[in-house]
């Protein structure tokens, strides 16, 4: 069985189909949407066999390795460990989602949009599952234009700005890695006379190559996963993308391609620069601890709810680098659930704008109040979220917090983890505050005929929050996935040093 | 034998699930039964436990293990290992705790019943109210810091969930808001506290934890220093949930809440949950004095300033309130000076008579129509007999006089406290009991005796129903016997018996122990203090001689400043409200303008650079196909270039 291209499959179902309907005229806008939905649901299905075929191995499970182009190296190299079958989960999961809550939000050129949808989610199970730069690098490009188009073809306002903010920054940052990628390159072929790109064989020789090379290409890779977190100060087309993106196009925006960044820095900054890595630690925690607080100030005072969320994500996402960086299992297993957790969380905090938007067509804290009188149902579901969110134990956000968080507290420098741990007032003040506004106070006339939930709406709330609420109580299984990855990729960064001894 | 502890708390946590899923369509204003039955399973299982705990060893405990929570794996090069398992834990500390937290529980389940008689938002109300009896039993249960500390939070949501129950109001918002932030500025500590265990120590299970806490203060490895920051960032949470200076201004605000919540948690149960945290860390704090003092000296201050804001107050709740936050102080000074049993001791017996007082005003606010204004009520006892005498009971123990339940507890933390060598707590908290005594009878004064002041055309004071009343009798009975039952003789009774098997105070016991004379010294001069205190506010609002209006007339500095209660609230909102909304404020624009700007300037840059890049974003497909292929262009071209040694001249 292990010899089934299941990854392929996986891969290129969403493309194929996405260009079937492309080919295939008048087909009906109903039979695109179900056309849609039941690709993401096998993808689901197929990743599903993915997580319970992990092992407790490090080695690659369903790999795929095929000499693509010989003449310049190139593998077509496809597998799985622990971490990229958490992210193919996250993804296929937020999918079904997106597609679901796109149903009766997107009305306009709807064939194109679920053609552009497929296609970005073939991007996004490529990143997570390739092990050669070449391909991997086309994958996160791929990503790039579908979601680009999202933002700017069926977003709002301000919406082309926002594109093409979102589309420089992540360029910019992906350029840099390509430099990176030539640089890696060249290296392995100068050292060994071999051509290659593959990533493990790449890390075995990166360990010997000059360390100012190492630090460059380091920075090179690191600069386009640190965009696309984002990190500070680089965020700031963060809460601009949000700010105009469809719902949808948040809820992956926000659930799956932050997580690329994070995702990326496990898998190739301290996969094939270990030693490099420790020399970034310092500014790289300094930066996580900036992003942290930093995000939660900005977002209490925001007058619209997706920026606010979206600064949010800003914090959120310093707990990842921040656990990263600490470099100890406790911070790598709590930024990996952090990043599965926010994907859940922030995925369901944009569904419960993008409901009220729907229905007020405007995302103005201001424009609301007591809306919890005329829609009980939604008010409980968005109270999970928020309180998931503001990192409540027995939901999912507290265990990636206290991990990452803990993880900091290990390093000699116990002031990240002091001012991180500052981080769990201000975010109960900017969730609680704009709940309370929203929510709660005296019923408004003008929003009496607000219907509550919809079964389309709560079909895409509930699985979130019965996996918000799994990830809180039960992460175990997910923490063992993951044990064999932290295993293969701690060893050399800790070194003989041991763990206390880092920055 | 012991694996039904999952039940205590499993019990109330599907009562939660099945009326929060069902009570608005189906169960409506039958919403109350499940939580009856949850708690009422939890309240008989508590007793189990508590007879079965009795026979068992110093030591000794009933384990219930259930599943591994988090587990980062088991590493070579890593000696920590994070293993946090939910697993529970009944010692004799917990099982008193159990008794408490269920039988208080189950009497406002109950009152509920009455009080909440046809509310609209009925069914979340007894959904709440299980969910946190479901997190309280589960917080004494718990087995370790980690869990402690998730069910810690858990109370905390279900105390906003309730205080802000009325959610049409502005003020319940904001007191609901107020009260979890509060306490999270104490978890940042707490927090922190945890991790600092578990770093030191490499688990959170509180058995381990004073093993090895023996073992590596004998070997040199945990120094004095490392104890002491534990026990003072594990204080800061308990400074936050025990409503301690300078976190206690949430409490009082609290009182937005439905009045049964404020008697369940924000008066017998949750807010003692600091107290316990201290004493459960026994073994830490007796080894850091340093610690202890600032647990002192943080108590009687509370302890103190508490008790003069209630002289002032109007508001029956808020006398209440101020009354708990400085009894709350009585427990944590004698945390401080080591009296780890009479602390619990006043623990107990304060859960029952503050219950029955708070349950009392219910009554009493509940026969008023909402009327709280103590000085719009007076003569109440010939309308609602049973209120005003249960209440008296209550207002009795809680002044100290014998041989009610107060004055045993109250009086073995002052003679410990003596005992201990702190002669000038001693003092002041003798004086504070006097000051308990009198504004606590001001109250009743007011409430029950006296002229009848409110509106006789709008308002009929009427006696509460048997839902309501019963609630207040059962907690009547302990708050008379309780204290000489358990506590007699003082340092020795039942009590001690008891919980010595749980917590032991080598640090107290250090000292000498007092001589019968000076034990009965202290009982004369608290008898004494607690009558004087009455007598005191009979002569002012009853005979009105002094009267008390000229009083405040003539320290009038003073009243505003009591009345202001210390300008703690005005403090807060000018430097930490106000402060940190200017900073969110003024770091929005430097994100906007500065760090935006930046970028945004960058970013101009490079796409002036290549022109035409802004025209390729119209949407059309065909100009992102060319997008890539140029992409594609590019990486040739530059794999080509870089077939010449780019690194050299890139690197030099």
């Amino acid at each position: 069985m292990t010899n089934f291209p299941l990854l392929s499959v996986l891969l290129y179902l969403p493309a194929v189909v996405a260009l079937a309907m492309l080919f295939v005229p008048n087909m009906s806008a109903q039979t695109v949407k179900y056309l849609a939905l039941g690709t993401a649901i096998v993808c689901f299905v197929l990743s599903l066999i993915v997580v319970f075929s992990a092992t407790n191995s490090a080695a690659l499970q369903w790999e795929e390795n095929i000499n693509w182009l010989p003449d310049i190296g190139l593998r077509y190299h496809l597998g799985t460990d622990g971490l990229s079958t958490l992210f193919i989960l996250l993804t296929t999961l937020s999918s079904i989602i997106a597609i679901v809550a796109s149903w009766d939000s997107i009305t306009t050129n709807i064939k194109a949009y679920y053609v552009t949808f497929l296609l970005l989610m073939t991007g996004m199970l490529g990143v997570f599952t390739t092990f050669d730069l070449v391909l991997f690098y086309v994958f996160w490009e791929l990503v790039l234009i579908p979601m680009a188009l999202i933002i700017g073809v069926w977003g709002s306002a301000n919406r082309v700005y926002s594109a093409i903010k979102f589309f420089l920054f992540t360029l910019a940052g992906s350029l840099l890695m390509l430099v990176g990628i030539v640089v890696l390159y060249t290296e392995y072929f100068n050292r060994t006379g071999t051509r290659t790109t593959d990533l493990l064989l790449i890390a075995k020789e990166s360990p010997n190559f000059s360390m100012t090379l190492q630090l460059w290409t380091f920075a090179s890779f690191f600069i386009a996963f640190a965009i696309k977190v984002p990190m500070f100060p680089v965020h700031t087309w963060l809460p601009d993308a949000h700010g105009d993106a469809p719902t949808p196009g948040s809820v992956i925006l926000a659930a799956v391609l932050l997580k690329m960044g994070g995702y990326g820095m496990i898998r190739f900054n301290l996969t094939m620069f270990p030693q490099a890595a420790r020399e970034f630690a310092g500014p790289v925690l300094t930066l996580s601890v900036i992003a942290i607080v930093y995000g939660a100030l900005v977002a209490m005072v925001q007058p619209d709810m997706k920026k606010l969320v979206a600064y949010s994500s800003v914090t959120h996402m310093g707990f990842v680098t921040l656990g990263i960086f600490s470099f100890n299992p406790q911070g790598f297993q709590g930024a990996a659930m952090q990043m599965f957790s926010h994907g859940l969380v922030t995925g369901g905090l944009f569904l419960c704008v993008g409901v009220l938007y729907e229905r007020a067509h405007t995302r103005q804290i201001s424009a609301f109040g007591g809306i919890a009188t005329w829609m009980p149902n939604y008010a409980g579901v968005f109270m999970v979220f928020m309180l998931a969110s503001l990192g409540l134990p027995g939901l999912s956000g507290f265990i990636g917090e206290y991990l990452s968080t803990l993880a900091a507290f290990r390093l000699d420098n116990k002031l990240y983890a002091s001012i991180t741990m500052f981080v769990v007032i201000f975010a109960a003040v900017y969730m609680m505050w704009m709940y309370k506004r929203v929510i709660f106070g005296e019923p408004r006339e003008e929003h009496k005929n607000f219907p509550d939930l919809t079964p389309v709406e709560l079909s895409t709330l509930v699985p979130l929050i019965l996996a918000t609420l799994f990830v809180g109580i039960y992460p175990t299984p997910l923490m063992h996935l993951l044990t064999p990855v932290i295993n293969v990729l701690l060893a050399p960064i800790v070194g003989g040093g041991g763990i206390a001894s880092l920055p | 034998m012991e694996n039904f502890l999952w039940i205590i708390p499993a019990a109330p946590l599907a009562a939660f699930i099945v009326t929060i899923l069902f009570g608005r369509t189906y169960l409506k204003q039958n919403s109350h039964w499940l939580g009856i039955i949850g708690v009422g399973i939890s309240w008989v299982l508590s007793i189990v436990t508590f007879t079965q705990v009795f026979s068992l060893e110093k030591g000794q405990a009933l384990n219930n293990r259930l599943f591994t929570w988090m587990d980062t794996g088991r590493y070579d090069f890593d000696a920590l290992q994070f293993n946090v398992g939910i697993n529970l834990r009944a010692d004799h500390l917990t099982a008193m705790m159990l008794l408490v937290v269920t039988t208080v529980g189950l009497l406002v389940h109950i009152y509920s019943t009455g009080y909440m008689h046809g509310e609209a938002g009925y069914y979340r109300f007894f959904s709440y109210l299980p969910l946190f009896v479901f997190s309280m039993l589960m917080l004494v249960l718990a087995d370790n810091y980690l869990l402690l500390f998730v069910f810690w939070e858990a109370v905390g949501m279900c105390s906003y969930f309730l205080i802000g129950y009325y959610f049409r109001r502005d003020s319940a918002n904001n007191a609901a808001m107020k009260a979890f932030w509060t306490n999270r500025v104490g978890d940042v500590g707490f927090g922190l506290g945890t991790m600092l265990v578990w770093t030191t120590f490499g688990t959170f299970q509180y058995t381990e934890v004073f093993r090895l806490l023996e073992e590596k203060t004998g070997t040199g490895e945990v120094g004095k220093g490392l104890i002491t920051a534990i026990c003072l960032l594990l204080f800061c949470g308990a400074v936050g949930k025990s409503a301690q200076f300078p976190l206690h201004v949430w409490l009082p605000d609290a009182m937005e809440g439905p009045t049964p919540v404020s008697a369940l948690i924000h008066a017998a149960t949750m807010v003692t949950a600091g107290i316990y945290l201290v004493a459960r860390s026994y073994p830490l704090y007796d080894l850091s004095p340093t610690a202890r003092t600032v647990v002192a000296c943080v108590g009687i201050f509370t302890a103190f300033m508490a008790a003069t804001i209630g002289l002032v107050q109007r508001d029956i709740k808020r006398v209440l309130a101020y009354s708990t936050v400085s009894q709350l102080g009585f427990m944590c000074f004698a945390l401080g000076v080591g009296a780890y049993i009479p602390a619990l001791f006043h623990l107990m017996t304060h859960a029952f008579f503050k219950g029955l007082m708070f349950l009392g005003s219910g009554s009493v606010i509940h026969g008023m129509h909402e009327e709280q204004d103590l000085f719009k009520m007076g003569g109440l006892r010939k309308h609602m007999p049973i209120t005003a005498y249960t209440f008296l009971i209550g207002a009795i123990a809680i002044a100290g006089v014998p041989p009610l339940a107060g004055f045993w507890s109250k009086d073995e933390i002052i003679a410990s406290t003596w005992r201990a060598g702190y002669p000038w707590i001693t003092v002041i908290a003798i004086f504070t009991a006097g000051l308990t005594a009198f504004y606590m009878f001001r109250l009743y004064f007011l409430a029950f005796e006296g002229k009848e002041r409110f509106d006789h055309e709008h308002v009929h004071p009427h006696e509460s129903p048997p839902a309501m009343t019963w609630p207040l009798i059962i907690l009547a009975v302990p708050s008379l016997v309780i204290g000489a039952l358990v506590g007699l003789p003082p340092d020795e009774g039942k009590i001690h018996e008891f919980l010595g098997k749980a917590v032991s105070m080598d640090a107290l016991e250090a000292f000498p122990k007092l001589s019968e004379e000076t034990t009965y010294i202290f009982f004369a001069i608290s008898t004494a203090v607690a009558l004087a205190g009455i007598g005191l506010a009979y002569l002012m609002y009853i005979r009105k001689a002094p009267n008390p209006v000229t009083i405040g007339e003539r320290f009038h500095a003073l009243w505003a400043f009591l009345w202001h209660k210390w300008y703690f609230d005005e403090l807060y909102n000018a430097v930490f409200v106000q402060g940190t909304k200017a900073l969110g404020n003024g770091l929005w624009i430097v994100d906007v303008k500065v760090v935006d700007g930046f970028v945004n300037g960058l970013a101009q840059t490079v796409n002036r650079g290549s022109g035409r890049l802004r025209r390729v974003q119209t949407g059309f497909v065909a100009n992102y196909a060319l997008a890539i292929t140029l992409g594609a262009v590019l990486i040739v071209g530059i794999y080509l270039l870089t077939r010449g040694n780019i690194i050299d001249q890139l690197f030099g």
